[in-house]
């Protein structure tokens, strides 16, 4: 075997697997220190923002839908939500709690398809979950089933799991009998003692000892663990309405991205997602989830981004308690929808996907058409904060051979879930030691 | 290759690929979102390449390769052909590959324009002028429809291919489908514009269903009269504007929807 220089080192992941889209990891390390760390993301862009113009306003949730397969219902609701500001119209009551409980069914499917199919297997020391399940069948049967209750919750809300039809500007074109919602609630309640087995499941896993100090930006609303609506805030102190988040956040451009990256102003990279909202909205939880956390590997804050996985779980239990809760809420079909007329004027919308806030801005005419658009992205805003956690996990971890490096750093980026097709407007993985 | 286990000869499993082109990838998150097939699935088949759910990686050649996504790159319009190379039934699946995709809103405008909308540095892009369906590069064996695909035809299309047969895939339109459901025609009963006539069977009539006129996810059906139903579109009192829009959405590249909505394009 030829001997290496310890020292210098270039770690490269041409393709990322496992990750939503495409992208790829480039580390170089020179005399013992990491040179550079480049989430390259060649996803190939779409132009969302260019050829929303001129379409109608009602038109934009079924087109935002397709900025991504994996959470589409958080494009439709912030889009939906941006017009609806836009046109001086809010949607509450009933309907306010149907899009809760199909959000939930986005966090449910996403976050047990994350957690099983994509993550654990880098715990577990397998290529994917297929094979996993050939030693851990009641493991991966178990994940399988739970993504599946979120996407019942899908259909029946939202027609079909993906690009779902049924989300309106102003509401929904069509709401569920109370019976449909009954026979949701008896599988949710099984997918919900099946999120605390995957939390104590995930609580097992070996997971790598790592922690930064992030700055955690997540929406954070009066009394709810927030989803749909709430204030933009951090753990540096913003505490802003959502419609203030240019006044405080940037993007920017850089070369190895097709996805714009984003910053605090002034200040620079932030996180979003699980970890940002568990350390902002523990106390927003409801005392069974906290105590579960408690007990499982969690403290009441979380620095250490291989712990998503806990956090995801702990996300996947409130999901579930909050859609019991709507189907036990629920009266039965009323109206579907409140009208909403077109003005001259411009709305945000912001929700937390799955992955993070996802942030929207339209402006419209007094005919309904979208003059301009702008959509950023959970994983936009996470790649500075995913780069910087490989400069110094490669710094800590330069004892460990490349192929393990490499796997762990792949795993690392697998932390955030990205989903590189949306934030393409958004990955591909290279470590260099030289 | 042949494996024999007690004296019978067994075929190899067939090796499968997933390769992703411009998309959103959730044609492909419909092979996972088979939950009840999935195990099953992967038992007769070898995954061979699938970076969504596998870092293992077998080289090909493929038996069979499934497509997601359109060509809107120069190394894309390479790269789909070294696959072809590679594949013996070669698989497009969801609008985006078989009719461009929503990204195809371009092929109406100057992408320049769009790169400088969306970029601050328009010189670190490098994109194609069009976004095009992947019959406009190679031979394609089948095209499955839908945006996104139905995972059900998904599975009987797999099966069909492995089993050399033809997959049961109807190509009449969502109209019949609501028929055979029993759902109220929403375009006699509410105005509503529907182009459930002109579009492919696949989702079940799904948005009919949901009380909402069709808006073409799965793309034009066999012998679609896109022009009769502009025409009553027309009567309903939708602009030209209007009638356009409806043509171009997800499957704008298919040669029906694309004629059609040149005729409407300039009124208004």
């Amino acid at each position: 075997m030829p001997m290496e220089a310890k020292d210098s080192r270039t770690i490269q992941v041409d393709y990322l697997a496992r990750v939503e889209g495409e992208g790829a990891l480039y580390i170089k390390v020179k005399d013992g220190q990491v040179e550079d760390a480049k989430l390259n993301i060649f996803e190939p862009p779409r132009f969302f923002e260019a050829f929303l113009r001129g379409r109608s306003f009602r038109e934009v949730p079924d087109i935002t839908a397709r900025i991504c397969g994996i959470c589409p219902i958080a494009y439709q609701m912030g889009s939906a939500q941006a017009m609806e500001t836009a046109c001086g119209v809010a949607v509450n009551g009933q309907l306010r709690d149907l899009r809760h409980l199909i959000y939930c069914g986005e966090w449910i499917e996403s976050h047990a398809l994350h957690v099983f199919m994509l993550h654990a297997p880098d715990f577990m020391g397998y290529q994917d979950a297929i094979t996993m399940a050939k030693d851990h069948p009641e493991v991966v049967n178990m994940g399988l089933r739970l993504k599946k209750a979120g996407n019942e919750i899908m259909n029946l809300l939202g027609g079909r799991e993906i690009h779902p039809i049924n989300v309106k500007v102003g509401g929904f074109y069509r709401l569920p009998e109370i019976s449909e919602m009954e026979a949701l609630k008896a599988e949710l309640e099984w997918a919900k003692e099946a999120s605390i087995k995957t939390l104590q499941f995930c609580a097992g896993l070996d997971i790598p000892d790592f922690q930064r100090d992030y700055e955690l930006v997540a929406m954070r609303h009066p009394e709810e663990y927030a989803i749909l609506s709430g204030r933009i805030v951090s753990n540096k102190g913003i505490d802003i309405a959502i419609e203030d988040f240019l006044e405080h956040f940037e993007e920017f451009h850089v070369p190895q991205s097709t996805s714009l990256h984003a910053g605090v102003k002034e200040r620079g990279p932030y996180l979003v997602g699980p970890m940002a909202r568990y350390n902002l909205n523990f106390d927003r939880l409801s005392g069974e989830i906290q105590e579960l956390a408690l007990a499982n590997g969690l403290e009441e804050t979380c620095f250490n981004p291989f712990k998503s996985i806990l956090i995801r779980s702990v996300e996947l239990i409130h999901a579930c308690d909050t859609a019991i809760a709507v189907c036990d809420r629920y009266l039965g079909p009323g109206n579907a929808y409140v009208d909403v007329e077109p003005v001259d004027g411009e709305g945000a919308g912001c929700t937390e996907a799955p992955r993070g806030i996802c942030w929207h801005h339209y402006a419209i005419g007094s005919d309904g058409l979208v003059k301009s658009a702008r959509i950023i992205p959970p994983t936009s805003q996470n790649q500075p904060s995913m780069e910087l956690d490989m400069r110094h996990f490669v710094q800590e971890n330069l004892h460990l051979p490349d192929d393990e490096l490499q796997w762990q750093c792949e795993q690392g980026i697998r932390n955030y879930d990205p989903c590189i097709s949306c934030s393409c407007h958004f990955l591909k993985l290279n470590i260099e030691r030289s | 290759m042949e494996v024999r286990t007690n004296n019978a000869p067994v075929r190899a499993r067939p090796k499968v690929a997933v390769f992703k082109f411009a998309s959103c990838d959730g044609c492909q998150l419909s092979l996972l979102d088979c939950e009840d097939e999935l195990l099953a699935v992967a038992e007769a088949i070898q995954i061979a390449y699938f970076p969504e759910a596998t870092r293992a990686v077998i080289d090909g050649p493929y038996d069979i390769s499934l497509i997601e996504g359109s060509i809107t790159t120069l190394h894309d319009a390479e790269r789909i052909h070294e696959i072809r190379k590679q594949t013996k039934t070669l698989i497009t699946i969801g609008a985006c590959a078989t009719a461009g995709g929503i990204q195809a809103l371009r092929n109406y405008s100057n992408v320049n324009e769009f790169v400088n909308v969306v970029y601050a540095h328009p010189e670190y892009i490098s994109t194609l002028r069009t976004s095009t369906p992947i019959s406009d590069h190679v031979k394609v064996d089948f095209e499955l429809n839908g945006c996104p695909i139905n995972k059900a035809q998904l599975i009987e299309l797999i099966s069909a291919t492995l089993n050399n047969r033809r997959p049961l895939i109807k190509a009449h339109s969502v109209c019949i489908e609501c028929k055979s459901r029993g759902t109220t025609c929403v375009m006699v009963s509410k105005g509503e514009a529907c182009l459930g006539p002109v579009t492919h069977a696949g989702c079940n009539a799904l948005c009919p269903s949901y009380h909402r006129g069709c808006f073409g996810c799965y793309g034009p059906n066999e012998t679609p009269n896109t022009a009769s139903i502009a025409e009553r579109f027309s009567i309903l009192g939708l602009t030209s504007a209007e009638i356009t829009r409806l043509f171009r959405l997800f499957t704008t590249e298919s040669e029906a929807f694309r004629d059609e909505s040149r005729k409407h394009a300039n009124g208004s």
